[in-house]
């Protein structure tokens, strides 16, 4: 299977599948919107199913590169070098499952435009299986940054009131931040006189200080995208506009961007210096974790909650990544993996309401048990898995972040662990608020429950958090070597030296 | 005998668009009929012809006339793209010309020349023959600024033009005539020897000072940046797009063949001059921007920032890798720049004006989605948003700025072409977030349309263009010749 370009294949699919709907003659508007609807639905449909083919072929005891291709390109300049390994093959396969539920879950929702809609969010799937797959930096900057421009369409085109407000800030925020990794990328390719990230590992010779300063700049990038506290800011305000699947790229996506270049660059390049920075990643996962949990907390727009409950997850995928033991990489993947499938789901509970009432407030819910019984059951299930309740997906990463921190900072680990305890408060909050209580809005009384469509939807996102819950296995399989693989390359010694580090950071 | 044939051999293309020029003089003002169309399509015809001539003649370093003209790699290349983009620039103006004026023959025949003053600015070897090159250059792009005769507007940029254009020309006369008196030559190989000889003095700097005052002047960078924004107002939008591509071009080769032939050895008083003119006119180019309402004046200050941008490409002296980088930038951004004003030329008030207010791009992408698609792709290239174009401009003058240590400056332009995005960005959110406003019509003709494609495919598909066309490869010869 290595010489079928399969992964040229699962990342050019969606473009080609745009390319239809731009076919598609745009006559007759109701016919052309189905049809670019189904055509959108199954690109991605066969998309997934091409990327389970990956799934197959995928040697898990094997830490390198697989399915690799390469091409250069203008001598000199980048090659064209794909390939995934554990870490990345996760996050490809993530993508390729949510998408066709994106496409499924506007296909009411979105009645402007919707075949460039379409269009943007096959784009989109092209560029962020990109991303996770490329193996030359160039390349990989190209997809990471290219993502700005489906996401600033989606969100400033079908967005909601502060769409513009929203969009720009999204834009302007992600560019400032990966500029800076621009200027260090170059930087990289001067130094080892290579862009291929194999190569760069190989050759890397940097002295301490700049070490430092090239994974600043990395980090500026990455914690923008991921986002980690204090540049968290445009999560809010983009979370709120998008459109419903337009959150669930961004929440179940695009922040995983950010935690996985830390584990492809910044660990991997830049080994001290994330030693040395380490007790920098902790305050401030521990800082998102328990503020950002309160802020969640008081928020009076769903939407608005979940977007900074996500921002409080990403601090457990920090924290896990930045333990430096395997234990604590694979719950970071883990956490990254689970939060895709619970956050997605979340979001689209929120747009199958929003859909029939067009609030996003909390104060218009309350009650909708009793009109919507299906819709309560699965919205608790996400609900708990979010609290990251034993049984479901959610606790497995946490648990395991918890436990690696444990290792390494005991005090540290207890602060975060404050933060499941105040997922609850505002989870259980919201769920109180929605679903039971009086109904205070009369358009409750009359509200239909799940359709079939949603109900499809629902289901299989319901199975997989319970069964990786239950069965965390498969997941850990597939990361297990490169994770392993990414602690040898970090010092041995590195894990010791570090819990001294923060023992004295923390004073204990 | 012989030596004559081969100077006009190795000046054949400058012969033949003299010869066009002339010829088409006489058809204009001979046949009344449809005059204007014919010359249009015969001087893009003759243009893109001249730009694969230009590509054909060997490419050899030669000396013409007693050196006093010299063609090398780096010529032909800068003038391929001249020739290139000029022709483009004549066909973006086709129908507007006819409809405006049917019987105004002058127009291409005024664009040929000034392309033949050019060809010679980048080719000059002697400040006499720079001297001429440039006015043959800037003295039709004066008529051109004014040819809107009724426009009140329109007459105010040509004078204003005019004005201060003479009096870059004066600084650089002034200029050149302290470099000559105490370099004893007017050749540049000559002026290079004896500068290597001579011990700095100060009248020598003042000299230097304002022969790059003048050249300055020409790519419009700060502090010489003031008359760009008037003049790309009061102009027709077709002469804006013009004055945007070829003559800053130009420009900027010259001020390259001079600072890297004669003034080479004067390295270190020059650096802190193009450094601090580039600084400033990213900064002042970038900022400016953001509050402007015309949008032919905010593509003025987004080219004041871009040639900002483009002359960080020089301060990697001695390394020819800047020199590339600058030559790649340039191309990029005249395809990014003719694509644009294909956008903008193409949509019409009710009037039969081409759009003027920025506001008038509101909710286009409803009506006319093809336009507005290409319009924000040039948008996203100008802001170096990747995959496009421009991401690989940028890419290319900041790794030849690392790459000579320049690392604070390029944190520098980086940012601060994040500030840049902001207004680009705003442009295709009046296109797409917003709803119509005004009544636009839009009228394509072909070489509206043809341009548009060309300059679309160009800017989206650049990855794929620099992988199969050999662009790094010819500009690193070019900039190799230059080396010599």
């Amino acid at each position: 299977m290595e010489n079928w370009n399969l992964l040229s294949i699962i990342t050019f699919l969606p473009l080609v599948g745009a390319l239809f709907i731009l076919l598609i003659p745009q006559s007759n508007n109701t016919s052309s919107e189905r049809n670019s609807k189904s055509v959108a639905l199954w690109t991605s449909l066969i998309t997934f199913l091409v990327s389970i083919l990956l799934l197959i072929g995928f040697d898990t005891t094997d830490p390198s590169f697989q399915f690799v291709e390469r091409i250069v390109i203008a001598d000199g300049l980048m090659t064209y070098q794909l390939g995934i390994d554990g870490f990345s093959l996760i996050f490809v396969i993530l993508t390729t499952f949510l998408m066709p539920f994106c496409i499924l879950i506007s296909w009411d929702s979105i009645k402007d435009r919707v075949e460039s809609y379409m269009i943007s969010f096959l784009v989109l799937e092209t560029l962020i299986i990109g991303t996770f797959s490329s193996l030359d930096i160039i390349l990989f900057y190209l997809f990471f940054e290219s993502v700005l421009i489906p996401m600033f369409i989606i969100i400033g085109v079908w967005g909601g009131q502060r769409k513009v407000y929203s969009a720009f800030k999204f834009f302007l925020y992600t560019l400032l931040g990966s500029i800076l990794m621009l200027a260090a990328i170059i930087y990289l390719y001067i130094n080892t006189g290579s862009t291929e990230i194999l190569l760069i590992n190989e050759r890397l010779n940097i002295n301490t200080s700049t070490q430092n300063i090239l994974w600043l700049a990395f980090f500026s990038s990455f914690a923008v995208k991921l986002p980690m506290w204090p540049v968290h800011t445009w999560l809010p305000d983009a979370h709120v506009e998008a459109p419903t699947a337009g959150s669930v790229i961004l929440a179940a996506i695009l922040l995983k961007m950010g935690g996985y270049g830390f584990l492809r660059f910044s660990l991997p390049f830049f080994p001290d210096a994330s030693l040395f920075f380490a007790p920098l990643i902790f305050i401030l996962s521990i800082v998102a974790i328990i503020y950002t949990s309160l802020v969640a907390f008081v928020q009076t727009d769903m939407k608005k909650l979940i977007a900074y409950s996500s921002i409080a997850h990403m601090g457990f995928v920090t924290l896990g990544i930045f333990t430096f033991n395997s234990q604590g990489i694979q719950g970071a993947i883990f956490q990254m993996f689970s939060h895709g499938l619970i956050s997605a789901a979340l979001f689209m509970c929120i747009g199958i309401v929003y859909e029939r009432l067009h609030t996003r407030l909390i104060s218009d819910y309350g009650g909708i048990v009793s009109n919507m019984p299906n819709f309560s059951v699965f919205f608790m299930l996400f609900t708990m898995a979010n609290i990251a309740l034993p049984g479901t997906s959610g606790f497995i990463g946490e648990f395991l972040t918890i436990i690696a921190t444990f290792k390494v900072s005991m005090i540290a680990a207890l602060l975060a662990a404050s933060g499941v305890i105040l997922s609850a408060v505002y989870g259980l909050f919201l769920y109180k608020n929605i679903v039971f209580g009086q109904i205070t809005n009369e358009a409750i009384e009359i509200l239909k429950d799940l359709n079939n469509r949603e109900k499809f939807i629902l289901i299989p996102l319901a199975f997989l958090v319970i069964f990786f819950g239950l069965y965390p296995s498969p997941i850990l399989n597939l990361i297990s070597s490169s994770s392993e693989n990414l602690v040898d390359i970090l010092n041995l010694n590195s894990y010791d030296q570090l819990s001294l580090e923060l023992k004295s950071e923390f004073n204990i | 005998m012989n030596l004559i044939f081969e100077n006009i051999f190795f000046l054949s293309s400058e012969i033949i668009l003299t010869l066009t020029a002339l010829i088409l003089l006489m058809l204009g003002a001979f046949k009344k009929k449809n005059s204007a169309k014919i010359v249009i399509y015969f001087s893009f015809v003759i243009l893109i012809f001249l730009s694969v001539l230009e590509m054909l003649i060997p490419w050899n370093t030669v000396g013409i006339f007693n050196n006093s003209i010299v063609q090398n790699g780096f010529t032909r290349f800068v003038k391929t793209m001249i020739y290139f983009s000029s022709s483009f620039a004549i066909i973006l103006s086709a129908r507007w010309l006819i409809k405006y004026d049917d019987k105004a023959f002058e127009y291409p025949i005024l664009i040929l020349f000034s392309v033949l003053g050019m060809s010679l600015m980048v080719s000059a070897n002697d400040l006499i023959t720079l001297y001429l090159a440039i006015e043959l250059q800037s003295l039709p792009l004066y008529v051109l600024a004014s040819f809107k005769r009724d426009n009140a507007e329109s007459s105010e940029a040509g004078v204003k033009y005019f004005v201060l254009g003479a009096l870059s020309s004066s600084l650089f006369l002034f200029g050149s005539s302290l470099v000559y008196g105490f370099s004893g030559s007017i050749e540049f190989s000559e002026i290079f020897v004896s500068l290597e000889t001579l011990e700095a003095n100060t009248a020598l700097i003042i000299g230097l000072v304002f022969v790059l005052s003048g050249l300055i002047f020409k790519i419009s960078a700060v502090p010489f940046h003031m008359w760009t924004p008037d003049v790309y107002q009061g102009s027709a939008t077709p002469v804006t797009a013009f004055f945007a591509t070829a003559p800053k071009l130009t420009a900027l080769c010259m001020l390259i063949n001079i600072l890297y032939g004669p003034l080479s050895g004067m390295q270190d008083s020059w650096f802190q001059i193009v450094f601090f003119v580039s600084m400033a006119s990213i900064a002042l180019g970038t900022f400016s921007a953001i509050r402007q309402t015309n949008i032919k004046r905010l593509l003025a200050y987004s080219s004041i920032a871009h040639m900002g941008f483009a002359l960080i490409g020089l301060l990697s002296f001695p390394n020819l890798v800047g020199i590339q980088s600058l030559l790649i930038y340039m191309i990029i951004y005249l395809a990014t720049t003719l694509g644009v004003f294909s956008c903008i030329i193409s949509l019409e008030l009710n009037e039969g004006e081409s759009i003027n207010e920025i506001n008038d791009l509101s909710g286009i992408s409803k009506n006319y989605p093809f336009t507005a698609f290409t319009m924000a792709m040039f948008m996203f290239s100008y802001a170096g948003i990747p995959p496009l174009g421009g991401f690989f401009a940028k890419y290319f003058i900041f790794r030849s700025a690392i790459e000579s240590g320049l690392i604070l400056l390029s944190i520098f332009g980086l940012l601060l072409s994040v500030v840049g995005a902001f207004y680009y960005i705003r442009i295709i959110k009046l296109m797409y977030f917003d709803e119509p406003k005004t009544v636009i019509t839009k009228s394509l003709s072909k070489g509206l349309s043809f341009t548009n494609v060309a300059c679309f495919i160009f800017i989206v598909f650049f990855i794929f263009i620099i992988t199969i066309a050999p662009i790094t490869e010819l500009t690193e010869t070019a900039a190799i010749a230059l080396g010599n």
